[in-house]
């Protein structure tokens, strides 16, 4: 079973949760990966590690075009529907932009010439740490300056082989957040009960009822902001999976990366609690 | 014109409640709301909309069952594992999609054709102190850069056509494509962090990411008092990297309490201490250089 943990506000406490999810389930000694998606700016590993298993980059094409073969035809610029090839007819000039460029493989094809030869590029590196013999992490993590992470989310979310897997969601409700939900059967949405928090909890909550996802939600910092989210949650008959209660001691072992779930271990009770209930009302 | 972009790598860390703050501090400003995904500043600034226009983020390829003979040669052509055979036809998965177009240009049965994807929306709206350019970005839809390069391209048009000195842009989490077209030409980039581990590692790959650009960084501390260990440090490393902190603001939970009654922090508490520190903020941004 893959469980996505994931919400349409970043900094709701997402991370927070799927690693002390990970450390509940660890110590219960399940056959586990915890894959860190949010390749832009991961954080798991600030968290958990272990011994280091491998690091294995994700590459892509570029496109490159050769002058000396290229006809100037313009098929390529007239293929390239990410107006990633720059093309000056009078000016004998043809050039691809690379951050434009997705990898599609349209202007080889579009290529009467041969002109067309490939570069390597990394986008980014997946980073695999053994926890322990029954557990892994994984960590997706994009270069600065890629544009997209959608590559790396999905080769470091093949990579994971355990039985359950895990997945540390991006923020948003695009493509990296897609990537890594509509890759699991089901999705814990984190949220906390301010207006911010209600508004990014619905727009992900439409994005994943689009998709057909059954989902869940964790109210993060409970007993701040006010109870509109509760009522929404009524309304809606979404299942309350879990409630986080603001807590400085919380805040403060959190801003030192460490698990709550190990300096507070009453919260492992709550944590291993909530696979039940997922797996109750995903009955799978 | 001083163009400023708020962002901060990690998400969370206070930039829209800070943005609110600017743009009720100011006068003859716009702001750009260029978190398209999740965009929050509308919960404060209440603004009407003025203008209200669709947007395409790209294309989908659709298949014609009427005209597919099932050769499967559009699946060996695709690059994102988007088409496979499934209840034994050919079908596209329209989430993992790019849209290139590909399959539609090699289908020998012209069987695929390209659909656009315009559920999204771009506004122009006006708040109690300015001009606002925000968008809605459809659920699920790819291209969050296209749609933020939008408002930040209208931002600076409305701000020409009024004379308006200062452009302040809210923007995205992350270091991919929607922080890229946020930054791209703006003068300043604030990145607001928090004193966690998380929050400080996530800083400086977006002040990484500003570099690339060429675009100079000040640092803010949020909620500066929940860890002042991972403060300092923060400050020791801005110090060595030759990037000035120019401000810390307390954890207040008046913060939200504001964002509850659709205010922004200044105008809810303006004797407070963090308002006195946005305000002190605001002035060394806007000063003349």
């Amino acid at each position: 079973m893959k469980i996505a943990v994931a919400s349409g506000k970043g900094g709701t406490g997402k991370t927070l949760i799927s690693t002390n999810l990970f450390r509940t389930l660890e110590l219960e000694k399940a056959e586990l990966s915890l894959v860190d998606c949010d390749a832009e700016e991961p954080n798991v590993s600030q968290f958990i590690t272990g011994n280091l298993k491998g690091v294995n980059p994700v590459m892509s094409n570029i496109p490159e075009i050769d002058e000396e073969r290229c006809s100037f035809c313009g098929r390529c610029h007239e293929y390239c529907n990410y107006h990633a090839i720059v093309f000056l007819p009078t000016a004998g000039y043809t050039k691809v932009i690379s951050e434009l460029c997705h990898d599609c493989g349209a202007c080889i094809i579009a290529c009467p010439d041969n002109a067309i030869k490939l570069n390597e590029r990394q986008l980014g590196l997946i980073t695999s740490f053994d926890s322990n013999d029954h557990s892994e992490i994984i960590e997706g993590c994009i270069s600065v300056g890629v544009y997209s992470p959608v590559p790396v989310i999905k080769e470091a979310i093949k990579s994971a082989i355990k039985e359950t897997v895990i997945l540390d969601s991006p923020p948003g409700i695009s493509c990296p957040f897609v990537a890594t939900t509509t890759r699991a059967d089901y999705i814990i949405l984190v949220t906390e009960p301010t207006p911010f928090g209600l508004n990014d909890l619905k727009l992900a909550a439409e994005t994943l009822t689009r998709l057909n996802k059954k989902f869940g939600v964790i109210v993060n910092r409970a007993g701040l902001g006010n109870r509109e989210v509760y009522q929404w949650f009524e309304e809606n008959k979404i299942p309350l999976l879990l409630e986080i209660p603001f807590d400085r001691e919380i805040a403060r072992t959190y801003s030192q990366g460490k698990l709550i779930t190990d300096e507070l271990p009453g919260y492992r009770k709550a944590f291993s609690g909530l696979i039940n209930k997922i797996i109750s009302l995903n009955t799978l | 014109m001083n163009q400023i972009a708020i962002i901060s790598g990690k998400g969370g860390t206070g930039k829209t409640v800070l943005s609110a703050s600017f743009a009720t501090l100011a006068t003859n400003l716009v702001i750009g709301d260029c978190d398209v995904e999740a965009s929050n500043l509308h919960l404060i600034l209440t603004p009407e909309k003025i203008t209200e226009e669709k947007f395409v983020t790209g294309h989908k390829a659709v298949i014609d069952y009427n005209k597919c003979n099932g050769c499967e040669e559009c699946i060996q052509y695709c690059r994102f594992d988007a088409i496979s055979i499934l209840n034994s036809r050919v079908t596209i998965s329209v989430t993992d999609c790019d849209g290139c177009k590909l399959c539609s240009r090699i289908c020998s049965e012209k069987a695929i054709s390209m659909t656009e994807s315009d559920n999204s929306q771009w506004f122009m709206s006006k708040y109690r102190k300015g001009n606002m350019v925000h968008a809605r970005l459809a659920p699920g839809e790819e291209n969050s850069g296209k749609l933020v390069n939008k408002v930040r391209e209208e931002t600076r048009r409305i701000a020409r056509e009024n004379k308006s000195e200062l452009i302040i842009i809210d923007g995205p989490p992350g270091t991919g494509c929607p922080a890229i077209s946020a930054i791209t030409s703006v003068s300043t980039a604030v990145v607001v962090t928090e004193p966690t581990c998380s929050g400080f590692h996530d800083m400086k790959r977006v002040v990484d990411l500003a570099n690339n650009f060429n675009i100079r960084s000040y640092v803010i501390i949020n909620k500066y008092d929940l860890n002042p260990t991972v403060t300092e440090q923060i400050e020791q490393w801005c110090r060595s990297n030759g990037l000035t902190v120019i401000g810390k603001l307390p954890f207040d939970s008046n913060v939200i309490e504001a964002m509850i009654n659709s205010k922004s922090i200044i105008e809810w508490d303006p004797q407070s201490e963090i308002s006195k520190s946005i305000i002190r903020i605001f002035r060394i941004l806007t000063e003349k250089d």
